[in-house]
């Protein structure tokens, strides 16, 4: 199934939670902050919380910044 | 602060161009006592530059001199047998009509704390009758809370006086021996209720000849810093009023000379640029003649300190005696001669939003 | 001792975090500035290139995190990234950062006023970064700010202390620490702002576009300081001594 993530169309298969759309990327759970469908996710909610088609997703973290 | 300062601090002070408490003390240091006129010049330079050439002109109106309290230096003391007496609101009309036809716009009304006969609602009552006929009314009376300071300044009451009389917390209690008034915080507090409840103008000073003259300046001067951070929508006035002699015979229990005052007039002038500085009409002429446009910027000018005064002379006792008794023209007409412009207001309460 | 919402710091040498050519370069600069607080921002995670994460980087137990707002250009936008920052564990400390015009990227005070209002309401210590503006200041001490960051000079242009009088004002003012963010170029631009009385000061672009910002860092410490302990010793005021007149025109006093 399609969905959106930072603004962009990706794929992830039906039935996989933030989690393990997380881990796909290469990133660490514990060190983003997620956003579905403009709503906060709890990072405890990230292994519960599935994809759903056409979700939108914004995952965040801290960056370098003045 | 004070014993420590040395001339090299006084003559940073007179340089400081953001003044600290520090500069105040060294001002007010035994360092400074020779160097009085280095304080007038810097004083005079500052005050023309921050108020122009102008000089403010009120006049108290007595309301009543009835009191619960019983300081001991005070004609309104309650262990003094003097006719009591509190204005109706149509003789206060009349008082304040006689102002009105000298050209006074800056009205002080002034009681003693006697809040059975005279309080918040009195009050609130008489300035909706008298504010059409002023720039502006403010008060000096009992202190009051926060909400009472509120209903006032939507009556029309723009401005606070509240004077400690002595920060000494020795003395205060000696001093002021019984009644509301031996409640020594709850006064310290009140120009901070006054500013919390929207004033636009707030004035605080101590009754020199009580303590150490220094002393008080100083913790005026903190009182002020405090005030000024806390409540920066507020203007604020100190005021030095010296003992004067009064029914009861209460003798200075320290000398504050002329050139003292002087001194504090300066300093507090070096210390806050834009501080709001008032001289009485417990002055003589010639000091007030004197300094003027050095430091102060406001005069009262025909005053008299009885209830019904204005309309009676003699009939009812004074608070205290008046060291400069010209009237308002001829106060005025001294301001106009020394290059001064006497401006009777300089806000028009018709302006205000009142919430 | 640098005491902002409760908390003490020794040093008075905000680092911001940005910019940097690479993280090595960072930690290193940021250890040989002192820093105890350093700035952090927040992005979307670049899918097609994570890079390296800077929270893994930095020890929060040396550091502590000041996550700012930039990018946000209303005060909606600044309070969602607030509450994500929070969530992505950036604590309560906030750096306050509302700019809408994209040129200059200076602060809009209506809107960084309303957001301070909201967030402090919130549990968060708001320190917003304002225009050197007095009565801005003020305001936003009394809705709640925990300290007040006023720009020396537009980011980005190290001119310095161009709002120096008006900075001034501030800090006389202020019932919180005064932050001068922004602008400032080089150590003596800093070294001024504490002379000041400034509380602190925050620099970012000086130290990490510096040809060596190991150095640059190390340079801006000492400048902090050495302002720091100017402005505690008291400075002399300048200008020529103002000639005392001879006659000042005191003879009407005492004449009894």
């Amino acid at each position: 199934m399609e969905i959106i993530c930072n603004g962009e169309k990706k794929e992830a298969t039906v039935g996989m939670s933030v989690e393990e759309f997380i881990i796909s990327l290469k990133l660490d759970p514990e060190t983003v902050v997620v956003e579905f469908n403009e709503a906060l996710v709890g990072r405890d909610e990230y292994p519960g919380k599935m994809l759903e088609p056409g979700c939108r997703l914004e995952i965040i973290r801290f960056v370098g910044g003045g | 602060m004070l014993a420590a300062a040395t001339v090299a601090d006084v003559h940073r002070a007179l340089a400081a161009r953001r003044p600290a408490l520090t500069d105040l003390a060294a001002l007010l240091s035994p360092a400074a006592d020779g160097m009085l006129a280095e304080m007038a010049a810097r004083s005079a330079a500052i005050t023309r530059q921050r108020f122009g050439r102008v000089i403010q002109i009120y006049a108290p109106l007595y309301l009543s001199n009835y009191c619960v309290n019983k300081c001991v230096y005070c004609g309104f003391s309650a262990d003094n047998s003097v006719k009591r007496r509190i204005l109706t609101f149509a003789e206060a009309e009349v008082e304040a009509d006689i102002l009105v036809r000298r050209g006074i716009q800056h009205l002080l009304l002034v009681s003693g704390e006697a809040p059975a006969r005279l309080g918040v609602d009195y009050l609130v009552d008489l300035v909706v009758r008298l504010r059409n006929r002023f720039a502006s009314v403010t008060i000096e009376v009992q202190p009051l809370g926060e909400d009472e300071y509120r209903r006032l300044f939507a009556a029309g009451i723009t401005g606070v006086a509240v004077y400690q009389e002595t920060y000494d917390r020795d003395l205060y209690p000696r001093l002021h021996p019984s009644g509301p008034k031996a409640d020594m915080g709850n006064r310290l507090l009140a120009p901070a209720r006054a500013a919390a409840a929207g004033m636009r103008e707030v004035g605080i000073g101590a009754l020199f000849g009580l303590s150490d003259w220094r002393i008080e300046a100083m913790m005026i001067g903190a009182h002020l810093l405090f005030l000024r951070h806390q409540y920066w929508r507020t203007g604020f006035t100190v005021s030095f009023p010296r003992l004067r002699p009064a029914a009861g015979a209460f003798a200075p229990l320290v000398e504050v000379s002329e050139t003292d005052l002087a001194r504090l007039l300066f300093a507090f002038r070096i210390f806050d640029h834009d501080l709001g500085l008032v001289l009485s009409t417990r002055e003589d002429a010639a000091f007030r003649d004197g300094i003027m446009g050095l430091a102060p910027t406001r005069y009262s000018a025909g005053s008299c300190t009885a209830p019904g005064g204005y309309s009676h002379e003699h009939e009812a006792e004074e608070q205290f005696a008046i060291g400069d008794e010209r009237s308002v023209a001829e106060v005025c007409e001294v301001i106009r001669s020394h290059g001064f412009d006497p401006v009777k207001k300089d806000w028009d309460r018709c302006f205000q939003a009142v919430g | 001792m640098l005491t902002i919402a409760g908390r003490d710091f020794h040093s008075r040498l905000l680092t911001g975090t940005g910019k940097f050519s690479s993280s090595a370069v960072m930690i290193e600069a940021l250890e040989e500035s002192g820093s105890e607080i350093v700035t952090v921002a927040l992005r979307r995670v670049d899918l097609v290139d994570p890079g390296d994460d800077i929270m893994a980087a930095l020890d929060r137990e040396r550091y502590l995190f000041l996550p700012n707002t930039s990018g946000a250009r209303n005060s909606d936008e600044a309070v969602r990234l607030a509450r994500l920052s929070r969530a992505a564990g950036g604590g309560d400390w906030l750096k306050l950062e509302v700019t809408p015009d994209p040129r200059t990227l200076l602060p809009d005070p209506v809107e960084t006023l309303m957001a301070t209002e909201v967030l402090a309401a919130d549990g968060f210590h708001v320190l917003p970064y304002i225009n050197a503006d007095p009565v801005l200041a003020l305001r936003l001490q009394d809705v709640g700010a925990a300290a007040v960051m006023p720009l020396g000079a537009p980011i980005g242009t190290n001119l310095g202390l161009v709002n120096r009088y008006q900075i001034e004002i501030i800090i006389d003012q202020a019932r919180v620490p005064v932050v001068v963010d922004a602008g400032l170029g080089a150590p003596s631009h800093a070294a001024a702002a504490m002379e000041m009385g400034a509380d602190a000061v925050l620099v970012n672009t000086a130290i990490a576009m510096a040809p060596d910002p190991v150095v640059m860092a190390r340079s801006f410490s000492l400048a902090v300081k050495a302002g720091r302990d100017a402005f505690v010793s008291g400075l002399p005021e300048t200008g020529s001594p103002r000639a005392s007149s001879p006659d000042a025109g005191l003879g009407f006093l005492d004449k009894s």
